[in-house]
């Protein structure tokens, strides 16, 4: 154990005295982030809206002069009928159109609920989604503000429907394939080439003449990577709930979970390429080539899977991030369980388990 | 060495082909404990793979090899607890201090500095001065001392030194091999290999290696002895003519400049060369030295060659 | 080598200092034309400061430094020139060809496409490598790299060549081939500039000069060397200075 500790204490110090590598660990990831969360902006100001109000009692009255009022929104037009909802958001002026039902202060007193519908512009998801996010909030501060505190227990109930892109495909993406590419470089990338380095300086030839079997050398590489990814991953995740507001719907300790499975990943993805190469340079070149730009291009991170062609599609189905990034989303936005999205954590489970078979029977305990 | 002592290495028609390339063609030799063994030959001659075969990092092709007694190919994990390995580039962590690095080879092997400082203290002590340094700052010599004190920090029984003296410089050359004398008398088992032939002197027993075969094992005087050869060295103002116009004298045989000298050997071990000087007054030499010499390695290794 | 020859090098007082920390301290040398000139030094002597500046790379804090007639501060451009260059670690491509690697040095020079094709021809000959001429450098045993990349050091006619541990590591025979070789250049007239910390290669030099904490501690021929440190080999020598 004694030998194992002083292994990894020795990794350590290769890690943090190496600018170079620090800055890969915990520079990148967090520029990433803001970069890019700040080019999807996350500002909402004077965003022109359309009301089709079908029932224009009071109430309906009162919420439409409240969000009016919330200094955010503009009441650009007053629409009567489904086909001018459409023709307005065609015309691009307005972001949002507000849908009262019919008589929705008497449905309100008689069943004691009503909805409205919020109908938003999702061609630009992540706008559509702070401004629906919005609009939710003010009907919900007005239900409990002035109703509720009069003694009136109305249920308000806003439903969001996004226009153009229901699927609120590219909002949050980049937070969960940030993440994905992040704890991929940090993970396969890192690894790899601290294993390829000590081949190539020679160390590895007395480290195998050394005692200490195969395993605790791979594994003792491999722990401090592990640590840091994680760190990362938290870091990532806090940077997007703290700045850019993303929720976290689903169980916090679960998403942890799942990221410390797909860094596991990553890691024998790395021993992998590192039993493949003997230099650095190699190592970062498999990195690059055969992790980066398909995690990047392939995993539906920047481009929709279902666009590419066929073949594409089929390549896209063995990234490891394509998974990934479906089971963060699923449990940040939807507060998916694992009843959802087992099989994606059967698929990830089957790789690292492949992966590091494939390492360990190509681990040489000798030089050749 | 008497063949009494305990075989610590023993290699017999070991070959080594890496694809096509044979680099190893044939090679028996034994260590006896407590011997200091020198393999002496140029780049290519398969030095490296011998010692990567000893240290079990590789596989013998061909033939048998006992480290200790032991089979290198079954035993691996017990003879490597007893192995000291001194790569061909000193395997530092250039990261690392150098305390950092011994502490760290120390833990790999289970064990601690003050355990086996005795061992390694004359040594050591020299670059303790600068044990907080990092070991991308050290020269040359302070990195050979360092490397050659991790490689001892575990107390080995075998210490393998694949070129240790290779691009350092005179001074820290020689600290070096007291080093290893020292390290002899304590009972170390010691393999080095060098493509210098003036450090063959050094050893108890060389193999001089060329083309992946061992030409001859012996004590360097041995060696020396069985030149059996006259050797004469010539020398004149003017080196470049005094190669051409010997090489036109049909009674000499070799010709090879040595330092300030030419060395050659002459048909008949008879000639005396009496006509020589003659000879290379009449081509227009001035300064003219020739002498009766005894021969050293390097003219050995030569003879061996062709 | 003849007493009376010109002088190809010329260094008076030259210092070179970083910082506090004086590389080079007066140093004060002269090497004649033709002569084969050992530079001798441990690790960290200052040999690679002094080649530096003799070879126009860097400029000394002070002194004088004439190189094949050319001031260093003023004639950088004709002093690389007229200079070649060897090392042992960085002198070929290893994946072009014997000749590839001729025809690219003889360019970097500025040669004409027609004279580079002569004396490349004449160069196969004389190195008995035409046989080998198109295959890569990478397939060829040590000893003959190093010849060809001492005739690629000469290739364009230069009045010095500056050579870096030049026979490290080659087997006996093929290292006398090329001191041979080296001999022949400096009979037709170049100076050969050797550095190295080799002493049994510092034997074959004409005169050798050895640095220690960027001084001149000695400059003789090898034979003179000996007799005033009263030792028995260059080796001596060196460690009665350096010690």
């Amino acid at each position: 154990m004694k030998r194992f500790i002083g292994f990894v204490k020795k990794e350590f110090h290769h890690i943090f005295r190496d600018p170079r590598t620090m800055l890969i660990l915990f520079g990148m990831p967090i520029a990433q982030i803001l970069i890019f969360g700040y080019v999807v902006s996350n500002e909402i100001n004077d965003v022109k809206i359309g009301v089709y109000d079908k029932s224009k009692d009071n109430i309906t009255k009162e919420i439409t002069n409240k969000i009016t009022a919330s200094g955010f929104f503009i009441l650009s037009d007053n629409l009567n009928s489904d086909k001018e909802i459409e023709d307005a958001f065609k015309k691009g002026i307005i972001r949002e159109v507000i849908v009262f039902e019919q008589n929705f202060a008497k449905k309100l007193e008689r069943e004691g609920s009503a909805s409205i519908q919020i109908i938003a512009d999702a061609s630009d998801a992540n706008t559509a989604n702070i401004v629906a996010n919005y609009t939710e909030s003010i009907i919900n501060n007005y239900m409990r503000e002035e109703l509720w505190a009069e003694g009136l227990p109305y249920q308000i109930n806003p439903e969001v429907r996004m226009l153009y892109n229901d699927e609120l495909k590219g909002v949050y993406m980049f937070v969960p394939g940030t993440m994905a590419l992040i704890l991929m470089l940090v993970s396969a990338m890192m690894t790899s080439i601290s294993i390829a380095r000590e081949k190539e300086m020679g160390t590895m030839e007395v480290l195998l003449v050394s005692p200490l079997k195969p395993l605790p050398i791979v594994i003792g590489k491999v722990i401090p990577y592990m640590v840091l990814s994680f760190i990362n991953a938290i870091v990532i995740i806090a940077l997007s709930y703290f700045v850019f507001k993303m929720p976290i719907q689903g169980n916090f300790i679960f998403l942890l979970a799942e990221t410390l499975l797909f860094i596991f990943m990553a890691l024998s993805l790395g021993i992998l390429i590192s039993t493949a190469s003997n230099s650095q340079m190699v190592a970062m070149f498999i990195s690059m080539f055969a992790l980066m730009l398909p995690t990047m291009l392939l995993s539906g991170f920047i481009f929709p899977i279902e666009n590419m062609p066929k073949l594409l599609q089929w390549i896209s189905a063995v990234m490891p991030a394509k998974y990934f990034i479906t089971i963060v989303k699923n449990i940040m936005i939807k507060g998916s369980g694992i009843e959802i999205i087992w099989k994606e954590t059967v698929i990830i489970v089957g790789m690292t388990l492949f992966f590091l078979m494939m390492s360990v029977k190509k681990f040489k305990v000798r030089l050749e | 060495m008497g063949n009494t002592l305990e075989n610590m290495v023993e290699v017999k028609g070991l070959k080594k082909s890496y694809e096509q390339i044979e680099a190893v063609k044939g090679v028996s030799f034994s260590v006896s404990k407590g011997e200091l063994f020198g393999l002496i030959g140029p780049d290519g001659a398969g030095k490296t793979s011998i010692f990567r075969i000893l240290t079990t990092l590789m596989f013998p092709t061909e033939g048998i090899v006992r480290m200790m007694d032991l089979n290198v190919i079954k035993d691996y994990k017990t003879i490597r607890n007893h192995l000291g390995y001194m790569p061909q580039r000193f395997s530092l962590y250039q990261d690392l201090s150098v305390e950092e690095n011994l502490e760290f080879f120390a833990r790999i092997f289970g064990t601690t500095i003050d355990e086996n400082y005795d061992l390694i203290k004359d040594i050591y002590a020299q670059i303790e001065p600068f044990k907080t340094r990092k070991a991308r700052k050290l020269s040359g010599g302070m990195k050979q001392k360092l490397a050659l004190s991790c490689a001892l920090i575990h107390s080995p029984e075998i210490l393998i030194l694949d070129e240790p003296t290779t691009g350092v410089d005179a001074v820290s050359r020689k600290e070096f091999w007291e080093m290893l004398i020292r390290l002899k008398e304590k009972g170390i088992t010691i393999l080095v290999s060098t493509p210098y032939m003036d450090e063959a002197n050094l050893c108890d027993r060389v193999a001089l290696i060329q083309n992946g075969k061992i030409m001859s094992i012996d004590t360097p005087e041995k060696i020396i002895g069985n030149f059996g050869r006259k050797l004469w060295a010539v020398k004149s103002d003017n080196v470049y003519q005094l190669i051409q116009d010997l090489r036109s004298v049909n009674t000499i045989d070799s010709v090879f400049p040595f330092g300030e000298y030419l060395h050659i050997t002459v048909k008949s071990d008879d000639d005396n060369l009496t006509d020589l000087i003659t000879i290379l007054r009449g081509n227009g030499h001035s300064g003219i030295e020739i002498q009766e010499i005894e021969a050293n390695i390097e003219d050995c290794f030569m003879e061996l060659m062709q | 080598m003849n007493e009376n020859a010109e002088n190809i090098i010329e260094v008076k007082d030259l210092v070179k200092k970083f910082g506090n920390f004086v590389a080079n301290d007066h140093l004060t040398f002269e090497v004649k034309k033709g002569e084969i000139f050992g530079f001798l030094g441990a690790n960290g002597a200052g040999k690679t400061t002094a080649i530096k500046i003799l070879s126009g790379l860097s400029y000394p804090t002070s002194g004088d430094v004439n190189i094949a007639g050319y001031d260093v501060y003023k004639e950088r451009e004709k002093v690389k020139k007229n200079i070649g260059y060897m090392s042992q670690r960085f002198s070929l491509y290893e994946d072009l060809t014997v000749r590839e690697n001729i025809r690219f040095y003889g360019g970097i020079y500025g040669l004409s496409n027609k004279y580079i094709k002569e004396k490349t021809e004449s160069l196969l000959d004389r190195l008995k490598m035409r046989e080998i001429q198109n295959l890569l450098i990478s397939s060829l045993p040590l000893g003959w790299k190093q010849k060809i990349a001492f005739s690629v050091a000469i290739f364009h006619d230069p009045k010095i060549v500056f050579l870096d541990e030049p026979t490290g590591g080659v087997d006996p025979i093929t290292r006398r081939d090329f001191w041979e070789m080296i001999y022949e250049a400096s009979h037709e007239g170049i100076t050969v500039f050797v550095t190295t910390h080799y002493m049994d290669e510092a034997e074959y030099c004409d005169r050798v000069s050895i640095m220690d904490r960027g001084k001149i501690e000695g400059l003789d021929t090898p034979g003179a060397l000996k007799d005033q440190f009263k030792a028995q080999n260059m080796d001596e020598v060196f460690l009665k200075i350096a010690r």
